[in-house]
């Protein structure tokens, strides 16, 4: 789950991660009694979306008012900014967080993530600040300090000061460097997040460090054991589908194509997008109807595929194995009822059952495409998407 | 031969009186495996199906001498179920709970990496050889005796390669799913280096997945150590950057753990790639005649 930089600095500041003074605000009105209230003379205003490279993009503003910071406040809500990561279409900006400006002496990189290949939380950190870290992995990757956490003791003193001083800082930059990363990786740790980025990290002319921004990710495995977190959740910066799909215990992810797709099983979803592409069509989504697929799941499935208007027509490919092939073609034939299909749908059963599933399936009196195997699925499901079938 | 698990096993279930538990033990039993019994704090002392229920791990290795475990526990606990198999001294450990908070595996892999215990999974279908022994969920219909060794983070997908195979009359070795997970307790080179060194397999094959770099490491090692004939499959060409695909180790982060870098790196190494997963089990067989 993400969140907001906003909230980011209100977790990391329960911490005792340093951040700037600031708040959100969601009227240019909120964000001039924000100016107000700060003890400063120069303002930031940043627009509050949850992709990346804001700043290029013109979500960034610097002010040296109240006044000017309502008028930078009122430029920004309602636009829709579009960054690398938001994708064409953009994202609007529905609330401005105020901050503080500082003198800043550099910028710095400081990350926290979990690397797959130890098993182990890994920080990160380099005098690149502001750049983003795989491309500095790229291009020089010499210039990445790394220190891994040995999962029994936790960060040590030491291993924060290894990073501050290899870094090249001295005197009171490294003893508020090191604090802080020791502050950090603690405020990882206590909420279960899957990243925790610091770009930039600001050492200041004073000699103090402030996250300039920040961004978490947490383990949506872990939400369960915080509650407060997941009240962070913001769903209008997600895809309506994912949100509803969430509900039933699916897992869909919207694309572009015009083939809908419903399959059991991560790997095969993924498979069986990947074989419509090779085939020549486009998978519209990815969705994992689960191991325990009820009636009620295949027919939010099928409503949240027919809910795209891309789709010209639906691919369903089961490997039945606990689950039963003969269940599947009930729920396919409930479901019907319930929906109406009117696009082509291929069908594709495998496994437990299976004739009996598809004995059912033939004898519904429905409109449906049966393949034998995935390679004839997917191309009749192409064919059947021109229009051809 | 076979790898990890053979006719010898004697497999307990931790969270046996659990609906998922109970059908997979009997499951696991009607395909032949020796399911000694099972666990359930609080419920020790009672008979489920003709399996006896015991308090604590320790207590059934004790009375039954289990040397594997197959973990049906919820999520938020299950991390406690893996170390308490770990303390209890079970052999091979196999977890099929899906949803562990991911520090919660940091910490269980620090244990199990300082311990004898071999953790699969979690959040994988199980392992099975053939006619011998299958601890997991996969349907034991589809497989067959022979000496193909698979090794896959996939569980439907698994199924759909091994009921390929089984249909050209290719039989399998041992089969491991390891889980879609970002941190599990086996890895694709944990597998392939037990294939390897076993006589009854003759090729390998290893089905990845988008995220991490685990399928890059393998073919490293397997371009230097296996001489075997091994194909690949990679699922999630088409797969978006930065969107979590069912698996919560199948992501694309930081531009890192794409399909095609995997797929480069295997063929790399020599590893025959199937282009489509309607393809594994017959370029297998290709694989197996040009040998």
């Amino acid at each position: 789950m993400n969140i907001h930089e906003y909230q980011a600095k209100e977790i990391l500041k329960k911490y005792g991660v340093p951040v700037p003074d600031g708040g959100v605000a969601f009227t240019p009105d909120e964000a001039y009694n924000v100016a107000k209230r700060l003890n400063t003379n120069i303002y930031v205003v940043k627009a509050q979306i949850h992709a990346g490279g804001r700043g290029k993009a013109g979500g960034v503003k610097i002010c040296k008012s109240p006044d000017e910071v309502r008028q930078a406040a009122e430029d920004l809500l309602g636009k829709k900014l579009i960054t690398h990561q938001t994708g064409p279409e953009g994202k609007e900006v529905l609330k401005v967080y105020v901050e503080e400006g500082c003198e800043i002496a550099k910028e710095l990189y400081l990350g926290v993530v979990i690397d797959r290949s130890s098993g182990k939380i890994t920080v990160m950190a380099s005098n690149e600040g502001g750049m983003e870290i795989e491309e500095v992995a790229a291009k020089s990757p010499e210039k990445i300090l790394k220190e891994q956490i040995n999962p029994s003791i936790g960060i040590m003193p030491f291993q924060a000061r290894k990073l501050a001083y290899g870094l090249g800082l001295k005197d009171k930059e490294a003893q508020s460097m090191t604090k802080f990363i020791i502050a950090l990786v603690k405020c990882f740790e206590s909420c279960d997040c899957s990243l925790a980025e610091i770009n930039p990290l600001a050492v200041l002319k004073s000699g103090e460090v402030l996250a300039l921004d920040a961004k978490m990710n947490f383990d949506d495995n872990a939400l369960f054991r915080h509650k407060d977190i997941e009240q962070l959740r913001d769903f209008t910066e997600e895809d309506p589908r994912e949100v509803e799909a969430s509900k039933y215990d699916l897992s869909y992810i919207g694309l572009t194509g015009n083939i809908g797709c419903m399959v059991n099983g991560a790997g095969l979803a993924m498979a069986t997008m990947d074989i419509i592409k090779l085939h020549g069509g486009e998978p519209a989504n990815f969705l994992d109807v689960g191991g325990g697929a009820s009636t009620e799941k295949v027919t939010e499935a099928f409503k949240l595929i027919l809910s795209d208007k891309n789709v010209k027509a639906v691919l369903v490919n089961i490997f039945g194995g606990i689950m039963k092939c003969d269940v599947i073609a009930q729920g396919i034939i409930e479901a019907a009822k319930i929906v109406s299909l009117n696009v082509p749908v291929v069908v594709r059963l495998e496994g437990t059952n299976v004739e009996l599933g598809k004995k059912m399936l033939a004898e519904s009196g429905l409109n449906l495409i049966s393949a034998d195997s995935m390679s004839d699925a997917a191309k009749k499901v192409v064919e059947a998407a021109k229009g051809n079938l | 031969m076979s790898i990890l698990v053979d006719k010898n096993t004697r497999l307990i279930t931790q969270g046996i009186t659990g609906s998922a538990g109970l059908f997979h033990s009997k499951g696991c039993r009607d395909y032949g495996t020796n399911v000694v019994g099972g666990v359930t704090p609080g419920k020790g002392g009672t008979i489920v199906e003709g399996f006896p229920v015991f308090d604590t791990v320790y207590e059934a290795v004790r009375k039954t001498g289990a040397n594997a475990s197959m973990i049906f526990v919820p999520a938020p606990f299950a991390a406690d179920a893996i170390l308490e198999a770990i303390d209890a001294g079970i052999e091979i450990i196999v977890c099929i709970t899906e949803g562990i908070p991911v520090l919660d595996m940091v910490k269980v892999k620090n244990v199990l990496n300082s311990s004898k215990s071999r953790l699969i999974g979690p959040n994988c279908p199980g392992i099975i050889t053939p006619g011998q022994c299958k601890i997991g969920i996969m349907p034991g219909y589809i497989h067959k005796e022979g000496n193909v060794g698979l090794v896959s983070r996939s569980g439907t997908l698994t199924y759909e390669a091994v009921y390929q195979l089984t249909q050209l009359g290719i039989g399998q070795s041992t089969c491991v799913g390891i889980g879609g997970d970002p941190i599990n307790g086996t890895n694709f080179i944990d597998c392939i280096k037990l294939f390897n060194e076993d006589p009854q397999t003759e090729a390998i094959i290893m089905i990845g997945e988008i995220g991490g770099t685990a399928e890059e490491e393998a073919a490293l090692y397997i371009k230097q150590n296996v001489k075997k004939p091994v194909v690949g499959y990679i699922a999630g060409l088409t797969a978006p950057k930065g969107k979590r695909m069912g698996h919560a180790g199948a992501i694309i982060s930081g531009g890192k753990g794409t399909a095609s870098e995997k797929i480069r790196a295997m063929e790399e190494a020599g590893i025959i790639v199937a282009k489509s997963p309607a393809e594994i089990g017959i370029t297998l067989k290709q694989a197996l005649k040009s040998r």
